[in-house]
């Protein structure tokens, strides 16, 4: 009898990419729910816009460098792009801006590079901070929390204000949004104020600012189940979380009056989102277990650094670009002892 | 020295796949019968190939040696059974490229008749270690684990490498293997004789054998012979079933805490490794002085009808040996030879099963499907993770495709095993470990280039360096005479000779310059 032939291993593998990057989604599902309720349909509306986006232009750049089209669209990878991107953004920021960062994302950063797996900057930071650069009105235009809001949108006010179609007569801008808590933080500390008298503003709450850390904790339950799924490590956001609470707890010792709680960095902002789902990005992340340590724990630190003297209030986005170029170099100085090595340590 | 708490140690990566045990374990089907035909691949071990010592139409009987092997490295070959010698000629062996290489072809005779055994050494222990070491190369022992490297090589450790640790592998980590499982379930005792022969042979401390805790009945039937056997310092030790357990480097390390060094061999630990059915051929080797001729095959998978453990002699066809397991089911899909992990598929099965022969696994399309297209490296770390000898596989991959060998030697490519665990976690589906036996080959290749290139240089050099000292001798010869012929003219005043040719020789020349003179005159005259 004849048989066909390949090499070992034999049968069904575990893994694939697919399952990978739908797990990355499903697990990001929680923090989107906190998102809408807290922020709005804006937030929903931005993430289909950019899936859309995504998926056509991967389709057709896909088409342009005749490549098969189908199994890179199915591997999800482009979706979870979008989505990260998407809800790092404004949540009634104009559509074009949404869809010109995906763009940016799918065509510069990702596939001129060579595609899923050969960019070395992660695709929806570097988007996000393209927009933040080019229109950083917009980029900084958030909405408050639904228990602060006083003109909360509904689902086609919200479409109309996405798509240019302006607002409800009533209302002006300024009236329906404000800074993100990170931002009120730095422009009030720049006046001078200390963080008790801050602290007086009803936009803080138990451990962060309100509404924020909410979404915080939903998505740390997600990144809890990629841990649980060992889709992602313990490491890098481990090591992320120690940097920035380790260096503001420094300063926060040193001057509580006029370094904020190192928990507020922890809750407000992208930190818990970009630990767990940002700066694990595979592709672009260190590899090796030390490096992970290292990569992680330099973009905590990063993050604080920019956060307290830097020219954006958030920072999350900078840090872990800046990191994406050291990566290579951290994993060539931290390969793992080879098993049957003397000499070195045990890790 | 004793180790303490053995089994207390854990190897990096790993992993964890459904065993597929229950499949063929504990079943014994009884023996293979002979067929008519045997092929015998003269190589069917690491080292050198065995060279027949039997002619074409001789008649031979069981247990006589029929290739032997003058290299250090090698191990003879005996015919299974008695019958006559139809040709030596290249035929199809089990090889994962589907070669053909030299075999010997017996007609068997269904006598079965012996022929003349070297003497039962029961009082081996009397005896000095060397003369067991060659009974076990007599008899042609090669790790049955699948590694098929010879035993008597791995057992000559050599007096400056004083042997600790003798551990006995019964892991048997690969999915859907049973063999093992079985001869330690059934035949414990034939397991510890030998382990008492090798304890003697390379006077270690201590014997840890290793068995991984899926197989409950073979660690209790262990533990009895054991126990029963009143060898002291000999441990059954359980261990967690996880792939590559089996792995040498991997329940040495497990046992007794030790890491062989990168390109070492256990022995410089102060541990050998040997496999619980190369154990039990030596006790045949030795206590009745039977060479190898069959060994236990598990026959398993979706693809066969009735599977389980069949002794096979070594020769008959795979076909044959799965007939004996109740023949293919409608399912069969892949012959596999070796377990799903580090095994490869055959094209035919009609080949002749071998002394690495552990398992023929007849795969439904369920378990053993086609490989997808493999995806772009994410790099995830996955493999990484998974790798036990701590190897970045994912940097390994990417050198491999580039071709850049110097840089996986720089990874460290040859500290791999080949396990397969890179592979099989891998998302992209990317067949790594293809990638890594490619950049070996090429690698070996290269060094061989490199060493022929080198030789080639070498012997040019030699050969210039060689003529020019034979120039510069011939030229001091020479300067030598010349200076001893002046000093001689200086000293004995003007040579009456030379200078009577020197007279002669003006002479003819001024004569011919005359006539030239005379010959230009009458031209410019005319
Ligand atoms: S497991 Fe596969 S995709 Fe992940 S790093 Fe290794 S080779 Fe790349
Ligand atoms: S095949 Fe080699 S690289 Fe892959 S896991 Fe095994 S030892 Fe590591």
């Amino acid at each position: 009898m004849k048989f066909p032939v390949h090499t070992s291993p034999y049968g069904g593998l575990p893994n694939n990419v697919t399952r990978v990057m739908g797990e990355v989604l499903l697990a990001l599902v929680p923090g989107i729910i906190a998102l809408v309720y807290y922020f709005g349909w804006g937030v929903l509306i931005n993430i289909v816009i950019a899936v859309i986006t995504a998926l056509a232009a991967e389709a057709g750049i896909l088409r342009l460098r005749k490549r098969p089209v189908k199994p890179s669209l199915t591997d999800l990878s482009a979706t979870v792009t979008a989505v990260l991107l998407a809800i790092a953004l404004p949540p009634l920021l104009p559509w074009w801006m949404t869809i010109l960062g995906v763009l940016f994302a799918i065509v510069m950063v990702k596939h001129l590079y060579g595609g899923l797996g050969y960019n070395p900057f992660n695709p929806a930071m570097a988007a996000y901070v393209l927009l933040l650069v080019s229109f950083p009105v917009a980029m900084t235009q958030w909405l408050p929390p639904q228990m602060l809001n006083e003109h909360p949108l509904t689902f086609t006010q919200t479409l109309a204000a996405i798509f240019g179609g302006g607002l409800p007569h009533d209302l002006t801008w300024d009236a329906i949004t404000s800074a993100t808590p990170l931002d009120a933080m730095r422009e009030q500390l720049k006046m001078n104020k200390t963080i008790s008298e801050i602290a007086q503003n009803p936009m803080w709450g138990d451990f962060g600012a309100r509404g924020w850390e909410w979404v915080g904790n939903w998505f740390l339950l997600g990144g809890l189940f990629l841990l649980w799924r060992r889709i992602i490590t313990w490491h890098i956001p481990f090591a992320m979380i120690a940097g920035l609470l380790l260096s503001s707890g420094l300063f926060w010792l040193f001057d509580a009056e006029s370094m904020p709680f190192p928990g507020f960095h922890l809750f407000s902002g992208g930190m818990i989102l970009g630990a767990f789902f940002i700066a694990t990005d595979p592709v672009t992340a260190s590899t090796t277990p030390k490096g992970r340590l290292i990569y992680g724990f330099l973009i905590g630190v990063t993050v604080f650094i920019i956060r307290s003297w830097g020219g954006y209030p958030d920072a999350v986005a900078f840090a872990v670009l800046l990191m994406n170029m050291a990566a290579p170099t951290i994993d060539y100085y931290t390969q793992p002892r080879v098993f049957g090595f003397r000499g070195k340590d045990n890790a | 020295m004793i180790t303490h708490k053995p089994g207390s140690w854990d190897f990096h990566g790993g992993i964890h796949r459904p065993d597929k045990k229950s499949v063929s374990a504990g079943k014994f089907l009884g023996k293979v019968p002979l067929p008519e035909i045997l092929v015998l691949p003269l190589q069917q071990h690491i080292g050198a190939m065995a060279e027949a010592i039997v002619e074409v139409g001789e008649r031979v009987l069981k247990g006589q040696t029929i290739a032997r092997v003058s290299e250090y490295i090698g191990a003879p070959i005996h015919a299974p059974t008695s019958g006559t010698v139809v040709c030596i000629e290249e035929r199809p062996v089990p090889h994962p490229s589907g070669l053909s290489a030299p075999c010997i072809v017996l007609q068997t005779d269904g006598k079965d008749e012996w022929g003349e055994l070297p003497e039962p050494l029961p009082y081996f222990d009397d005896m000095d270690p060397s003369l067991l070491r060659e009974r076990i190369r007599w008899a042609g022992i090669v790790g049955l684990g699948g590694a098929a490297f010879p035993t008597s090589v791995k057992v000559n450790h050599g007096p400056d490498r004083p042997i600790q640790t003798l551990v006995i592998n019964g892991a048997e980590c690969e999915p859907y293997i049973t063999c093992d499982d079985l001869l330690m379930r059934e035949q414990a005792d034939r397991v510890v004789e030998g382990i008492k022969v090798l304890l003697y042979v390379v006077d270690a401390d201590e014997c840890l054998i290793g068995i991984e805790d899926n197989k409950p009945e073979a660690i209790a039937a262990m533990r009895e012979a054991v126990a029963e056997s009143g060898l002291k310092d000999v441990q059954v030790v359980q261990v967690p079933t996880r792939y590559p357990m089996g792995g040498e480097k991997q329940l040495i390390k497990v046992l007794t805490g030790k890491e062989v060094p990168s390109h070492g061999i256990p022995s410089e630990i102060g541990v050998i490794c040997v496999n619980v059915a190369t154990a039990a051929a030596v006790t045949d080797a030795v206590m009745a002085g039977r060479p190898l001729l069959s060994r236990l095959v598990t026959v398993t998978g979706e693809g066969v009808n009735n599977p389980g453990n069949l002794e096979v002699p070594f020769g008959v066809f795979m076909s044959d040996v799965i007939a004996q397991a109740g023949g293919y089911s409608e399912r069969a899909y892949k012959l596999i030879l070796g377990g799903p992990m580090m095994g490869f598929s055959l094209g035919d099965d009609e080949l002749p099963v071998t002394k690495g022969s552990n398992c023929l696994l007849v795969a439904s399309r369920a378990e053993a499907p086609d490989p997808d297209k493999a995806m772009p490296c994410i790099r995830c770390g996955k493999c990484m993770d998974a790798c036990p000898a701590q190897l970045l596989p994912q940097q390994l991959y990417w050198y491999a495709k580039a071709r850049d060998f110097d840089k996986t030697q720089e990874y460290n490519l040859f500290d791999c095993i080949e396990c397969g665990c890179c592979s099989w976690v891998c998302p992209s589906h990317i067949p790594l470990v293809q990638y890594y036996r490619f950049a070996k080959t090429e690698t070996w290749a290269m060094e061989k280039e490199k060493r022929q290139a080198e030789d080639a240089r070498r012997r040019h050099e030699a050969r210039v360096e060689r003529l020019e000292r034979l120039e510069r001798e011939r030229k001091a010869r020479l300067r030598q005479k010349k200076e001893a012929l002046e000093k001689k003219t200086a000293a004995g005043g003007a040579n009456p000779r030379k200078a009577a040719v020197e007279a002669a020789m003006k002479r003819v020349a001024e004569k011919k310059a005359r006539q030239a003179q005379a010959e230009k005159n009458t031209e410019e005259s005319s």
